[in-house]
C-alpha cells in the first residue's frame, strides 16, 4: 500500500481517465432495466393520465381523466370499499401479529419450531392458491366455516353473496395470510432488543404487562412503522383477493381499488383513465406513509 | 445465611409462576395455531376426494384415494404440468438474473466510491414506496405493444428483473465483507471482476440464498402481472392457470385443490427443512437498523 505514489493525476489526464469504471459497469445492467421498466414507467404514467388514451396518441393533453375520476361512482365504491378493509384488517393483523410475536419470542414457549411453522406457513402459500381455499371454505351451502357454525348451533352466514359477510372474508383471509409476515419481522424486531432491559425492569418488580407497554411496544416502533407502511401499501393495491374469493360482488360491494384499476385497465382498455386511477393510489400511498412517519417515526 | 436460605425459595416461587404462565400461553396458542394450520389441512385433504364428497353433508377430514383421478382432470382441463414447467423455468431465470443484477448493482453501492453514486442510490431510494400499480400499464405497453414479447418467459421475468428491495438487501450483505479482503485480491492482480466474482460473492452466500428464496417464491405466487402479458392457455404460470378454474363451474373443486396443494406443498416442506433461512431472509429483506 505504502507504494502508492501521493501525487495527483497529472494535469493532462482527462475527466474520463480519472473516473474510475469498474463501479458503473456493475451497476448499468441493474441500472438499465431500473430505468426502463420501472423509472420511466412512473413518469409514462404520470403523463398517460392526461390522455384519451381511446383516442389514440394524438389526443391531446387534457384534465379529462381526472375530472371523470372525482364525479366517477365506482371509483368512490372502490376507494370506500379500500380504505374500510384497510381500516379494519391492518390493525387487526398487526396487533395479532405483535401478540404472536412476543409469545413467539418467550423462553417459555416449548416446541417453539412447530409454533412457528404453524404461523409462518401461510406467508409460502400464494394469494392464488390460499384464494380458492378460502372460496371453498366459505361457500354458503357446502363450506367449512358454515359446517362448523352449525356444528356448534350458529346459523350459517351467506358469506360470499352479502356485502358484510363478503367484507369479512376478505379481511379473515387476508389477516391469515399476511400476520405471519408481519410476525416475523417484529420477531426479528423483538431480538433487537437487549434482555438487560427486561431484566431491570423484572428486578424493579415491573410486570409483564408492564413490560409489554413500557418497553416492547415503544422499542418495537420502528419495526412496527415498518410494518404499517407495507401493510398500507400492500392493502392499497389488493387485487387477487377480491378478483377471486368475492369476484368484487355481491355488485360491487367487494370492488377495490385493485378490481377497479384492472377493469378499466385491462378489460375495458382504457389506459389514460386507469393510469389516473394508479396515481391516485400512489397519492394516498404516499400520503398515508408521510402521515404514519410524522405520527409514529418522530426519532427518525 | 438468611440471604442464601431465601435464594432458592424465590427462585422456586418464579418457577411456579413461570409454569402457571407457560400453561396460558399454550392454552392460547395452540387452538391459533391449528385454526391457521386448517386451511391448509383442508386443501391438502380436499385435494384427495372427487367434489361430491367435498360438498356432501359430512365432509371428510382425512385423505381420500382420489388424488389421481383429481389430477388427471385438473390436467385435461388446464394442462397443469405445461403451467408448472412455465412456473419452473420463469421463477428459476427471475431469480438468476435477478440476483446476478442486484448483487453486482449492491455490490458497486457498498464496496466502491463514485461521482453520482448518492444521487444514482437517492434515485432508486426514491421509488421504494411507489406501489407497483403506478407502473403497470406503461409496462403492459412495452412489453405487449412496442416490443411483442406477450406470451414469453421475457415478458414475465423483465419488468421486476431490477427490484429495489433486491438491491438494497445486497448493498447491506456487501457492506459486512471487509475491504481488505478485497483490496488484497486486487494487489494479487485480480481484475475488479474476478474480485467480485470470487471473493465477495462466496462470503455473502448465506444472505444471497435467503434473497434468492424470497426471489423465487414472489415470481411463483405472482398472479396480475403473468395474467396480463400470457394470454395463450400453453403460456400460463400456475397461478393463472388456476386463476381460470375459480370462476368456473365446470372444473372440480377436488381438481382446483389439488392444484393448490401441488403449488403450495413443496414449499411448505421447504420452509420446514429451511425454516432459519426463510425467517431471516424475510427478516433482513424488512429493516436492519
Amino acid at each position: 500500500m505504502t507504494t502508492v505514489p501521493k501525487r495527483r493525476p497529472a494535469p493532462r489526464a482527462g475527466w474520463w481517465a480519472r473516473t474510475p469504471k469498474a463501479p458503473y459497469l456493475f451497476i448499468l445492467p441493474y441500472l438499465l432495466i431500473f430505468l426502463t421498466f420501472w423509472a420511466w414507467p412512473i413518469i409514462s404514467s404520470f403523463l398517460m393520465s392526461f390522455k384519451d388514451s381511446r383516442l389514440g396518441a394524438t389526443a391531446p393533453f387534457g384534465l379529462a381523466n381526472w375530472s371523470r375520476l372525482v364525479q366517477d361512482e365506482f371509483f368512490r365504491t372502490a376507494l370506500r370499499n379500500t380504505l374500510v378493509i384497510m381500516i379494519i384488517q391492518v390493525p387487526l393483523m398487526l396487533s395479532l401479529a405483535t401478540v404472536l410475536a412476543v409469545a413467539l419470542n418467550s423462553k417459555l414457549l416449548r416446541a417453539a419450531g412447530w409454533f412457528r411453522f404453524a404461523f409462518f406457513a401461510p406467508l409460502v402459500v400464494g394469494t392464488v392458491a390460499y384464494s380458492a381455499v378460502f372460496r371453498l371454505l366459505f361457500n354458503t351451502d357446502f363450506g367449512m366455516v358454515n359446517r362448523a357454525l352449525t356444528g356448534i348451533g350458529l346459523p350459517p352466514v351467506d358469506w360470499l353473496n352479502q356485502s358484510g359477510p363478503a367484507m369479512t372474508v376478505l379481511v379473515l383471509a387476508m389477516t391469515w395470510r399476511w400476520t405471519g409476515y408481519n410476525a416475523i419481522i417484529l420477531l426479528a424486531g423483538l431480538q433487537g432488543i437487549s434482555e438487560d432491559v427486561y431484566e431491570a425492569a423484572s428486578i424493579d418488580g415491573a410486570t409483564p404487562t408492564q413490560q409489554f407497554w413500557k418497553i416492547t411496544l415503544p422499542l418495537l416502533r420502528p419495526s412496527l412503522l415498518f410494518c404499517l407502511v407495507l401493510s398500507v401499501i400492500g392493502t392499497l393495491q389488493l387485487f387477487t383477493e377480491p378478483a377471486l374469493i368475492t369476484n368484487s360482488g355481491p355488485g360491487n360491494a367487494t370492488m377495490t381499488l385493485g378490481t377497479y384499476l384492472y377493469q378499466q385497465g385491462f378489460r375495458s382498455f382504457n389506459f389514460g383513465y386507469a393510469s389516473a386511477i394508479a396515481y391516485t393510489v400512489a397519492a394516498i400511498a404516499a400520503i398515508f406513509s408521510v402521515v404514519q412517519l410524522r405520527l409514529f417515526g418522530r426519532d427518525e | 445465611m438468611t440471604t442464601t436460605m431465601q435464594a432458592p425459595k424465590e427462585k422456586a416461587g418464579v418457577k411456579a409462576r413461570d409454569r402457571i404462565r407457560a400453561f396460558w400461553l399454550h392454552l392460547a396458542l395452540i387452538p391459533l395455531a391449528a385454526l391457521f394450520l386448517a386451511p391448509l389441512w383442508m386443501m391438502a385433504v380436499f385435494s384427495t376426494h372427487p367434489e361430491s364428497a367435498i360438498f356432501s353433508a359430512n365432509p371428510p377430514l382425512w385423505f381420500g384415494g382420489s388424488f389421481g383421478e383429481n389430477f388427471r382432470g385438473l390436467q385435461a382441463d388446464t394442462n397443469y404440468l405445461r403451467a408448472l414447467l412455465n412456473s419452473v423455468v420463469i421463477a428459476s431465470l427471475y431469480t438468476a438474473f435477478s440476483m446476478l443484477l442486484t448483487s453486482m448493482g449492491g455490490y458497486a453501492f457498498a464496496k466502491f466510491d463514485f461521482p453520482g453514486k448518492s444521487w444514482l442510490f437517492g434515485l432508486i431510494l426514491a421509488t421504494l414506496t411507489i406501489p407497483t400499480f403506478v407502473t403497470i400499464i406503461p409496462q403492459f405497453i412495452m412489453i405487449a405493444r412496442d416490443m411483442k414479447i406477450s406470451n414469453t418467459y421475457w415478458a414475465v421475468i423483465l419488468p421486476t428483473l431490477a427490484n429495489t428491495i433486491g438491491i438494497f438487501y445486497m448493498r447491506q450483505a456487501f457492506q459486512t465483507v471487509p475491504t481488505d479482503l478485497l483490496n488484497a485480491a486486487r494487489i494479487d492482480g485480480a481484475s475488479e471482476w474476478r474480485t467480485f466474482w470470487q471473493i465477495a460473492l462466496p462470503v455473502v452466500r448465506p444472505a444471497m440464498a435467503a434473497l434468492a428464496i424470497l426471489l423465487f417464491l414472489a415470481s411463483w405466487n405472482d398472479y396480475l402481472w403473468p395474467l396480463l402479458v400470457l394470454t395463450q392457455k400453453d403460456s400460463y404460470t400456475m397461478p393463472v392457470a388456476l386463476g381460470t378454474l375459480i370462476g368456473l363451474t365446470r372444473v372440480s373443486w377436488g381438481g382446483i385443490m389439488v392444484g393448490t396443494a401441488i403449488a403450495t406443498l413443496p414449499f411448505l416442506a421447504l420452509f420446514l427443512a429451511l425454516q432459519r433461512h426463510f425467517v431471516a431472509g424475510i427478516a433482513g429483506g424488512a429493516v436492519k437498523d
